[in-house]
This record gives C-alpha cells, structure tokens and sequence, in this order.
C-alpha cells in the first residue's frame, strides 16, 4: 500500500478542482484511503491522515470517523501526533458526545507531562473545551498546576481555571489558596491570566469580591508601574506598554470599586492619570481611554472625574475613526439617565451623528437623540428628528416615528406644534406607523379641543394629495367623520370645501385600490357618521345601501347594520353617532356591537335600564359581534312552550296566580341536566319589558347535578299590571367540565293564563 | 470570546476557533449566516455589529477577514487589538504571511493561535513569547519520542 499522501499535496490538488462536483469526488476518494487506513491501525500515517481530514473538514465535508483515531494520536507518545491529536480533539469533537469524555486519562497523564508543551497542549485543551465532568476530574490537576513557578504553565493554568468555574462554579473555591501571591508575578503573561481569573472570581461571587478588594491598591500600583515606566520592547504596542493588561486591571478596579466608596477613592487618581496621560491617536490608546470611562462612570467616582470621561466621550464623538464614534454612542447611551446634563452638553455632536453613513452609528444616535430631548430643546430637537425621518432608511423609520409620537406628547410647546409635528410624521412616513398610533392619535386629536378645525383641514388637504398611507389615511378619515361640519362650515383658514367633495374623497377611498379593508372601514364609518352633520343625506344612504351588498363581509356587516339604522332608529341614530357619546372611542368594535344589539332589540326590552336584572349589554363582548345576533335567532328555534333545551340543560317554566295580588304571576324555572357532568356556578337571570316589573328570588343552590339526579328551582315574580303580554329575556351562566358556559335565550310564548 | 473565524472574500472558510460548546450543525449555520453577514458590508462601515445576541468585531486584512464574537462586557477597541497582535505573529511566523500560507499550513495557524489565546483570553501579551514557544514546540516535533514521564 503506498504511503497515503501528503497534507500540502492533499491541499493543492483539491484546490485544482474546477468544480464543486470535482471537489466532492475527490474528497471522497481520499476518505475512502483514510478510512481504510484507519481501520488498518497505521501508526505511523494516523497523524498525516487526521491532519487531512481536518483540512476536509474545514471545507465542510463530514469527519466524524476521524474522532477515536484523534484519541489514538493523543495517547501517543510523539509530539507531533498529540499536537495534531489535540488539535483535532478540539475541532471534531464537542461536549456533547460520549467520545470526548476518553480523552479525560490522556489529558490528566499529559498534565502531568515532564515536558512543559505537553502540559501546554493538555491544558490549552481542557481550556477550550472542557466538559463540567472532565473538569470535575481534573480541577485539582489544573489547581496543582496554578501553584507552579513555571510561568509558561501558570498562566495556561489560570485561564484553564476560569473555564472550569465557567463550567463548575462549585469549584471555584479550591482556586482561591493558589490565588495568594498570582499579583507579585513579574511575568506579564501571568499577570493578565491572574487577573482575568480573579475577575471572573468576583463577578460570580460576592464573597471573592469582598476577599479581592484588598488587591485594589497592588493593581493600582501596576498599573502606575506601566504608564509610568519607560519603553519596554517587549511589551510596547505604539508607544504603550502592554495594553491588554491595561484593559483587564481596569476592568477589575471596576468590578472592585462598584458600589465601595473606599475602594472608589483609591483609584481616583490612576484613573484620572490614565484618562489624561493616555495617548489618543491610535486605537490602543482609545482602547485603554474607552476601559477607563467605562470604569469611572461605573465606580463611585467624584463628579469631576465623571465630567471628565463624558469630555472624553465627546471627543471621541469628533473622531475621524467611526469605530471610535461607536464606542461613544454606545457608552453615552449608557450613561444618559444618569449623567443627563453632562451628556446634554455633547447634544449637537450626537445630533450630527445622525447623518452618519454607518447604520449602527446613526440607529445609537437616534436613540441617544430621543432620550436628550426636553422641554428646552424640543423644537430644534425635532426640527433634526423630522429631517433624519424623511430620510434615513426603512429601518429606522418605525422607531423613529414612535419615537418622535412619544418626544411629542411629553414635551410639545403648543397644540398646534403637535399636531403639525403629527401630521409631518403621517405625510412623511405615513407607512411605517405602527398601527397602534392610529387609535392613540385619534385620542390626540379628541382632547385638543381647539384644534379640531385646523386638524381636520390639514388632514383633508393631505388626503387631497396622497391615499397610499395608510395610518394617514385612517385618521384622516375619522376626524372628517368627526369634524366634517367644521371642515365645510368656514372655520377653516383656506377654502374650505363643499359637502359633495368631501363625500368623493371618502368614498374615492373606498373604491381605491390602495386601501386596506381596515381603512375602507374607517372611511365607511366616517360617511355615515356625515349623515348627521351633513344635509346630503341621500346621498350618504345611497352609498350605504350599495356596500350592504360588498364582498368585504365586514364592509358589507357595517352597511347592512347603518341601513337598520337609518330606517328603524333615525332618533337613536343620532345619539348612537353624535359626538358626546361615549360610543365615540374609536373602539369600532365597541360602536359595532352597540349597533348591533339595536338591530336586534326590539322594543320591548329596556336595554338602557333595568330593574334587578343585569342588563346584557355588561356583559359578554363578543368579538365578532354578529354571532351574538346569530346565537339569539338560533335559540328561538329551540324554544317550545315554556322549556328551554340547551346542550343538555333544561328549564321548564311553571305558572301559578299568586294571591292576594292578581297582577302578580309567580313562575318557578326547574333547571335539570342530562350530561354526565354537573353544571356548576349556574346563575339565571332575567330581563322584562318596561312595562312589567320583575323579582328573582334565590335558588334553591347554583349546581345542577348531572345526569338529571336533582334540580335547580327558582321563583319569579312578575308584577304586569298593564296585562300586557309577557315576554321574558334569560341569561343562563354555569360552568361545565371546567369551562364557563354562557346563553342568551327569549321566551316569549308563556301561556296566556300566566299574564291575563 | 465565543468564537473567531477567518474567511475570505469568497466566504471559504480558513478557520474556525470555537471556544463555546455547540453542535456541528449549529457551527455551520453560524458560520455562514455570519460571513453572509460581513460580506455583505460595505467598506465604510465600522467594524462593530450586533449580531442575533452577539457582539461581533471583525477587520479586514488583504483578502482574509479575521472576525471575534465577544461578550457583552468585553471590550470591542481592545478585541481590534487582539486581532491585530494574531496576525503580527502570523507574519513573522510565516515572513510577510498572506492567505495562501494559511490555506496550506492552517495547522500551524492554530497552533499559533493557541498559544496566544486560551479558553477565548490572552495568555501573552509579548509577541517573543509567543513566538519563542511556537519555535520550541516545532523543534520538539524533530524529536523522535518523548520521554515517558
């Protein structure tokens, strides 16, 4: 068998491959030589072998029966396979499989190694991908390694550490002896490994954190040591020596100094060094001023040097480098609320960001923007919202609506600024709105008396120039529904249109294309709404009755129910659509139902009063209001002389004269159920012509036993003195099988002997 | 850091250090979501992005892209350092590196970034010391068998 071929020629003759389909074939050649390799348990090209497949695996093809021939290499006793070993370990295999777990012996033996690269590879390892259970097993091996003066192996060790308290927190405390002297090491390998461990140390544990604050005044020595030493070649990155380890003592007086005033104070001074001694023209230096501001606002530092970071913060917003700016806006976004006043003062800078090209900058911009505007700013503020509305990318434009709605609401200076800033955001990005708006604007414009008339204007010139938007759309043609007498009647600055354009507009909507059935809604509510403010009302029953026939079921259930108005109820239509009803939240659910229900009433029922009968209209709101119309007709099928039937329930209806009163008929209801379940919580309540006068004694109990083994009786009492002909509406409500249960039933046929 | 991945401008991957537990599927969703992602931006942008729930810091070096998933409390200024620091001790490794050497000695890549970055953290921050240690663990692959200990 010829020796399988090398990784290099391996690589170069895939990358010959003109195609995807040759590069496949090919791959798949070489796996077919691997594998078969592998199954004879060559030694001596197992790590060649692996290395290819790891080169194929890069490429995305799949190299799993290379995981146990990784342990082999591991196991082995040359460098070169536990080199490739390790490596594939950690790139083929996951904690979630079984296999890794093997690897567990190899690494406690390598840690053990007598050559420190060995340990090195075993802990590096065990670093990256250590399972909780490998790391229980192995804790003390890393720990004994953390102790050793080895600095090669010793900051290996500590970050090693940190895995395995990410992994087993538990642990965590076995660590804490070997952490003694960490800080007095000169190695600055193991200084930035040691102070990463007692990071992570003290962000879990508030006990470290009190043990580890003691350490505040040996960091601030180092750090001193650092800025304050000369050029140190090994160490140097642009004239700063040893950055990273700049940024992780920072990061750790941070954690120290949080919520200690004593620990605040000791570092006052360094940082105020730092923030003024570093060198800002190149990224490291920002890189170390960026740690210091985050340290410092986060700290209970002085307010001097809290000005201080956000100074620097602002200059970072003037900087060339846009990754800086970034940093900038993030931090000062952080710190707004509480250093509101100190960050006001970069206000024109932030502003400016908005016109950055970057989508990241602008979008913190924007946020930093809102959340500086006040009462003092409000109108320049928003002078820069609007301009960055009308032309920042789609993807801003919903938050930037809402968030200008809101700015709006809390600090506008006058009415009419608001409801022009309004208007601006509809016209400008009417289509991004979010829908919820809508209704709150409508409430908007119903407080801002005053305003009606120029409201409604603006809205019907914006609706005469663009339909396409729908929240625009909407609002607009509620508050011409509204206000439509003030657009037509001259109260109006300009021109103002007669009744008959105002209708070709509304109705133009209806027919357009461009609205949604949402908006066809609107505008048809708004039409009818006219019919009381408007003379043409011929014209408005016209294009009702038209829409009783739409397609749109919910177009064609509101025509059908306005026309029901229009004939039956003309005096009701007038409270029912007048403006100082409370029908008047837009809530067209709630005017819908309502409109409903007068449909269906008929007039012997007091839907607006009540004796001691809870009037329907509190209590089921159904949401598609039709079915409870629909329910109603139902029933009165069911009904036969005095029995209702229902889903197992039954109530008979028994009559008697009560003496000494004639005019009182006593009617006892014997509710029983035939289900097998018992119908508990059964409440029955009636309602009676105005006429009448009614009284529900109690019942006998409110549960109806199942399977008819028991009934519930209840007496009532009905007062008729005009001996009229009684008709009774009942609401029945229990709960079956753990589910409530609601009806609504009309009894209208009782015996005449009952009421004569 | 979660992860580090280096692609080029072809979205193939050069390499992959993954330093939290996740399948091999889910590797490779990210992996193309993300480079998808880089690609598609345009060259004036900054080098920081949110990314699902991720930090992302990435720069562009000839035709390799090096790209860091960090944590949210990490510093991204920083992170552009460590990426730099990786790829000064790939071109003195390597003598003036460019893509091609790490396409043909990705093993080495890793080596090198293994002893630069452990568990995600620096583990030396001075360039010799790295370097010196890649240098006397190459050797000791001279060497025919390691003492048992």
């Amino acid at each position: 068998m010829p020796a399988p071929i090398r990784l290099r020629e391996l690589i170069r003759t895939i990358r010959t491959a003109r195609t995807q389909a040759e590069e496949r074939e090919m791959i798949q050649k070489e796996c077919a030589a691997i594998r078969s390799s592998f199954r004879e348990e060559d030694n001596t090209y197992r790590c060649r072998n692996v290395a290819k497949l790891l080169y194929m695996h890069m490429l995305g093809y799949p190299a799993h029966f290379g995981q146990l021939e990784c342990l082999k290499l591991i196991a082995s006793q040359k460098f070169t396979d536990k080199r490739i070993g390790y490596l594939g370990a950690m790139l083929l295999l996951d904690e979630r499989q079984d296999v890794h777990l093997l690897m567990t012996n190899c690494i406690k033996n390598d840690l053990n190694h007598s050559t420190q690269y060995v340990q090195g590879l075993a802990l590096c390892t065990l670093g990256c991908m250590g399972s909780s259970e490998m790391c229980r097993d192995l804790a003390g091996e890393v720990e004994k390694l953390l102790k050793t003066s080895n600095s090669y192996l010793r900051k290996k060790a500590a970050l090693c550490a940190v895995h395995v308290i990410r992994k087993v927190p538990e642990l965590m405390e076995m660590f804490l002896p070997a952490t003694k002297n960490l800080l007095s090491e000169k190695n600055h390998g193991v200084l930035h490994t040691s102070v990463v461990l007692l990071t992570e140390m003290c962000e879990r544990s508030p006990d470290m954190l009190l043990h580890f604050r003691k350490l505040v005044p040996q960091l601030v020595r180092i750090l001193k040591n650092l800025i304050m030493s000369g050029y140190s070649p090994e160490h140097d990155v642009s004239g700063i020596s040893d950055p990273f380890l700049q940024v992780r003592i920072l990061r750790l007086l941070r954690i120290l100094g949080r919520s200690d005033d004593d620990s605040s104070e000791a570092m006052n001074d360094i940082l105020a060094q730092v923030a003024t001694n570093t060198e800002t023209s190149k990224n490291v230096g920002n890189a170390i001023l960026y740690e210091t501001v985050l340290t410092i606002m986060d700290i209970k530092s002085e307010s001097g040097l809290r000005v201080l970071a956000i100074n620097i913060l602002g200059r970072f917003l003037l900087n060339n480098d846009k990754n800086i700016r970034y940093v900038a806006l993030t931090s000062l976004l952080k710190t707004v609320q509480t250093d509101h006043n100190a960050v006001q003062r970069h206000r024109s800078t932030i502003v400016d960001c908005l016109k950055d090209l970057d989508v990241s900058i602008k979008r913190r911009a924007m946020e930093l923007s809102f959340a500086l505007v006040n009462g003092n700013n409000i109108r320049g503020m928003m002078k820069e919202l609007l301009y960055f509305l009308d032309s920042c990318d789609p993807e801003f434009k919903a938050d930037c609506a809402s968030g200008v709605f809101l700015a709006a609401e809390k600090y506008a200076p006058s009415k009419r600024w608001h409801i022009d800033t309004i208007m601006r955001v509809l016209t400008t990005a009417g289509s991004y709105v979010r829908d919820d708006s809508v209704p709150n604007l409508i409430q908007l414009i119903t407080n801002s008396v005053e305003m009606h008339a120029y409201t409604v204007q603006r809205l019907y010139k914006a609706l005469l120039d663009d339909i396409s938007q729908q929240p625009l759309v909407q609002v607009s043609s509620w508050c011409i529904g509204e206000y439509g007498d003030l657009l037509v009647s001259g109260q109006c600055e300009e021109e103002e249109p007669i009744q008959d354009e105002v209708l070709d507009v509304l109705e133009g909507l209806l027919v357009s294309n461009l609205s949604t059935p949402v908006t066809r809604g609107y505008s048809l509510t708004a039409i009818m709404k006219l019919s009381t403010r408007f003379s043409s009302v011929n014209r408005i029953k016209k294009v009702v009755s038209i829409y009783g026939s739409s397609i749109d079921v919910e177009l064609q259930q509101r025509a059908v129910e306005y026309n029901a108005l229009f004939k039956k109820y003309d005096h009701m239509s007038t409270v029912v659509l007048s403006k100082s009803s409370l029908f008047y939240r837009f809530n067209l659910h709630v005017l819908y139902y309502l409109v409903s229900l007068l449909f269906q009433a008929n007039d012997l029922l007091d839907l607006l009063g009540g004796n001691d009968v809870v009037p329907v209209i509190q209590t089921t709101l159904p949401t598609k209001p039709a079915s409870a119309g629909g329910e109603l007709l139902d029933l009165l099928g069911d009904l036969s002389l005095s029995t209702y039937s229902k889903n197992g329930l039954k109530i008979e209806f028994t009559f008697e004269r009560a003496n000494p009163n004639p005019n009182i008929a006593v009617i006892t209801i014997h509710a029983t159920n035939t289900t097998e379940a018992d119908m508990t919580e059964f409440v029955f309540q009636a309602a009676v012509p105005k006429t009448f006068q009614l009284q529900l004694l109690s019942p006998s109990s409110n549960i109806v036993p199942a399977l008819n083994q028991g009934s519930v009786t209840q007496v009532i009492r009905v007062l008729n003195p005009q001996k009229q002909q009684l008709r009774m509406r009942v609401k029945l409500t229990y709960t079956h099988k753990g589910s409530p249960v609601q009806d609504l039933a009309e009894v209208n046929n009782f015996p005449p002997q009952s009421w004569q | 850091m979660q992860f580090m991945l280096l692609f080029s401008r072809q979205g193939k991957l050069r390499l992959q250090k993954w330093y939290v537990p996740l399948s091999d599927k889910e590797r490779k969703k990210i992996s193309r979501d993300l480079v998808q992602t880089i690609l598609a931006r345009k060259p004036k942008m900054c080098s920081f992005l949110e990314w699902r729930d991720l930090k992302i810091v990435y720069k562009r070096y000839a035709s390799l892209y090096f790209c860091c998933a960090v944590e949210d409390q990490d510093n991204e200024l920083i992170t552009l350092e460590i990426i730099h620091r990786y790829v000064e001790l790939l071109d003195k490794y390597f003598g003036s590196v460019c893509e091609l050497d790490i396409i043909f000695n990705f093993e080495k890549a890793y080596f090198i970034l293994d002893e630069f970055l452990l568990g995600g953290e620096a583990q030396e921050t001075s360039k010799k010391n790295v370097l010196k240690a890649i240098e006397q663990a190459d050797l000791l692959q001279e060497v025919r068998l390691l003492t048992d200990p």
